[in-house]
């Protein structure tokens, strides 16, 4: 019993307590420019920004960066830090992007302003990614089971999706990066499918990097759609019942739009150490990243940290070397 | 076997181990655990010998009173109801106090029976642990022979009446595709399932020669069988009347083909419900193709311990960061 009294040296252990302490929200404070939360407040009272000025910060940035393209140079890329080595980049990264809430409300604003925070993190790590040469980059924008939340903040994240792809879609022709969504699909606004379906199909010829968004997504019910289509083919003879393997599975699965299926990455924000029914099948190997940021507050720094993990880590695929 | 020579005294127990030339003196912390750890494993044994040191004794029911006293409080809260563990770490333990490597399986496997006693004790009424994976075929053959030939040992041990498995009420299943294991531990681990059948206070998945992606594939060969078999049963008796072929479209019959029930149902686990925590020690921090149907919504934990180092402490951070999550969770539904 000893022992008891002695610290316990240990990897992603407990979570900190629900914040509503003022040191996690400095924290939140310091760790992203786009904050609203002046430094004069750290003691502890937290400042109620509008939506007005979240929207006015918005709008400046979006003309910084209409500004450059005017000039008709793309901008620089961002360098790749000197202590994260090119040659062991991960080739995928998976990303569940949670906290959008939490970050809202800590800053007493309501939910959609979160996520509007989150489509701008998520904005500048597709940028990061193509820079620094990862070939694909999965996220978890919508989980099948969130369609049980209030229809108000659904209604808003479609709305927000829709704007975001219209948006997005010149630059990611600009930078050549490959937009696919996977889920299921029916559930979602016919509006938003469309736009879906010419979105990808203006940006299949594109290489740099494809960017899969995960709307309406559930690891069971990809296997489980997998497992139908498998089925309905040893039904119509096309294949036999002793060829139905792993290989036959992985060309099934939603993540056959990509020549790396397999995330090497997977990064979590807001401190939660849990997969939530997101690409079950494809984790098999994939090296786990629990980061306590909140999503919107998830910038490079994290993400540098994030990848100097995954390139100390050891994999041996169940063999010694 | 050099194992079971171990258990004979507890000052010769560390230099009864095979080392390697020159061993250098490990620090005394991890010493005292193994100490602590062959006491819980030679009160087995002693209970079939028949004598019992006095102060070994009162010092045994002193500290399984308090561990006793500490699960009731904890029992008060919220505690898992199916935890699994992967054992990582055997080797690097090995390494570091300068055994021969088979050695650190084998203290991995007093670790074992420690983590299995708390669990029970506490009233976890699952666990799963997972042994062999499929990859670890490819290792050196020496060393899968040698963790072939432990696990048989073992299995052999869980069905002696003063085993763990009949002390708790457990029964043991062992789960994977046991067609790959040689058969001397095949033949071992039915017999083993056999004999813990009727326990029913516990229950103990084994996972061996098992990858998550396997048990997937095995779950949808099987599906697919079982619809294959209905609809030919079906077309064969004319008890459609025709209908299977008129009025579904093409849509709905590929969704009345096969469920997410259908899956479940022929999953290895089948026999257990989905963690609640999976725990892998060692730190790192990925699932190795274990579990990952059925860890869609478990919390992961990873220590940076080695599994034979695994102790009490480990074990009770662990619940308290299941009770912590558990609280926030509920929280979080209530607000949706």
């Amino acid at each position: 019993m000893l022992s008891l009294l002695l610290p316990i040296p240990a990897n992603n252990t407990l979570i900190p307590l629900r914040p509503n302490s003022s040191r996690s929200r400095r924290t939140g404070a310091e760790s992203h420019p786009f904050s609203p939360l002046p430094s004069r407040k750290l003691q502890g009272q937290v400042e109620t920004t509008t939506l007005v000025k979240v929207a006015l910060r918005e709008n400046v940035r979006e003309e910084g960066r209409g500004g450059n393209s005017i000039a008709g140079e793309a901008p620089e890329g961002e360098p790749l830090p000197e202590d994260v080595r090119e040659d062991m980049m991960p080739k995928h990264v998976a990303v569940i992007m949670d906290g959008n809430a939490r970050w809202a409300k800590l800053r007493r604003l309501p939910t959609s302003a979160g996520h509007e925070a989150g489509s701008r993190s998520l904005r500048e790590l597709v940028e990061l990614c193509s820079h620094w040469g990862i070939r694909v980059l999965t996220v978890f924008a919508f989980s099948y089971d969130n369609w049980i939340r209030p229809k108000v903040e659904v209604d808003f994240l479609m709305t927000l999706f829709e704007r975001e792809i219209k948006s997005q879609l010149q630059n990611f022709m600009r930078e050549g990066i490959k937009i696919s969504v996977i889920g299921d699909s029916s559930k979602l606004p016919e509006s938003l499918q469309k736009l879906i379906s010419d979105a990808e199909e203006t940006t299949k010829n594109n290489s740099r990097l494809q960017l899969i968004v995960a709307v309406s997504y559930s690891g069971k019910y990809d296997i489980v759609q997998a497992c139908k289509s498998i089925a309905s083919k040893v039904k119509d003879g096309v294949i036999q019942l002793e060829d139905v393997g792993e290989g036959l599975i992985e060309q099934e699965l939603e993540t056959n739009c990509t020549e790396f299926p397999y995330p090497d990455l997977l990064i979590r924000t807001s401190g939660e150490q849990r997969v939530s029914n997101f690409l079950l099948w494809q984790l098999a190997y994939t090296e786990f990243f629990f980061v306590q940021a909140l999503w919107p507050d998830f910038g490079k720094a994290e993400f540098v940290e994030a990848l100097k993990s995954f390139q100390q880590r050891q994999r041996r695929y169940g063999s010694r070397h | 076997m050099w194992s079971l020579s171990v258990a004979h005294s507890h000052s010769s127990c560390i230099s009864a181990l095979p080392t390697s030339p020159a061993p250098t003196v490990s620090i005394q912390y991890p010493r005292v655990l193994l100490v602590l750890r062959f006491s819980i494993y030679t009160r087995f044994l002693r209970m079939e010998k028949g004598g019992r040191s006095r102060i070994n004794c009162i010092f045994e029911n002193l500290v399984t009173f308090l561990r006793r006293c500490i699960f009731y409080v904890l029992s008060v809260g919220p505690f898992p109801y199916h935890i699994a563990f992967i054992m990582d770490g055997n080797r690097r333990y090995a390494k570091k106090q300068n055994f021969m490597e088979g050695n650190g399986h084998s203290v991995g496997f007093l670790a074992l029976l420690s983590m299995l006693k708390y669990c029970y004790e506490l009233g976890v009424k699952y666990v799963t642990i997972y042994a062999f994976s499929i990859d670890n075929f490819k290792r050196q053959p020496e060393e899968v022979q040698s963790l072939m030939d432990l696990m048989q040992l073992k299995i052999e041990g869980l069905i002696k009446e003063e085993s763990i498995a009949n002390c708790y009420g457990v029964r043991v299943h062992f789960i994977g595709n046991l067609k790959l294991l040689s058969e001397p531990v095949r033949l071992a681990a039915e017999r083993a399932m056999l004999a813990t059948a009727n326990n029913s206070k516990a229950v103990l998945s084994v996972c061996v020669a098992y990858t998550s992606t396997n048990e997937i594939v095995r779950a949808v060969q099987k599906s697919c069988e079982q619809k294959w078999e209905e609809i030919s049963i079906l077309d064969a008796s004319g008890s459609g009347y025709g209908l299977t072929e008129v009025v579904l479209s093409e849509k709905d019959e590929g969704e009345n083909l096969i469920n997410l029930i259908d899956i479940e149902k022929h999953m290895y686990m089948a026999v257990a419900p989905d963690p609640d925590i999976l725990i892998r020690t060692s730190g790192e921090t990925r699932l190795s193709n274990f579990l990952l149907w059925q860890t869609a919504y478990c919390s992961l934990y990873s220590p940076y311990v080695l599994w034979p180092e695994i102790g009490f402490r480990h074990f009770l951070w662990a619940i308290l960061n299941f009770q912590q999550n558990h609280f926030y969770l509920e929280k979080r539904r209530k607000q949706l």
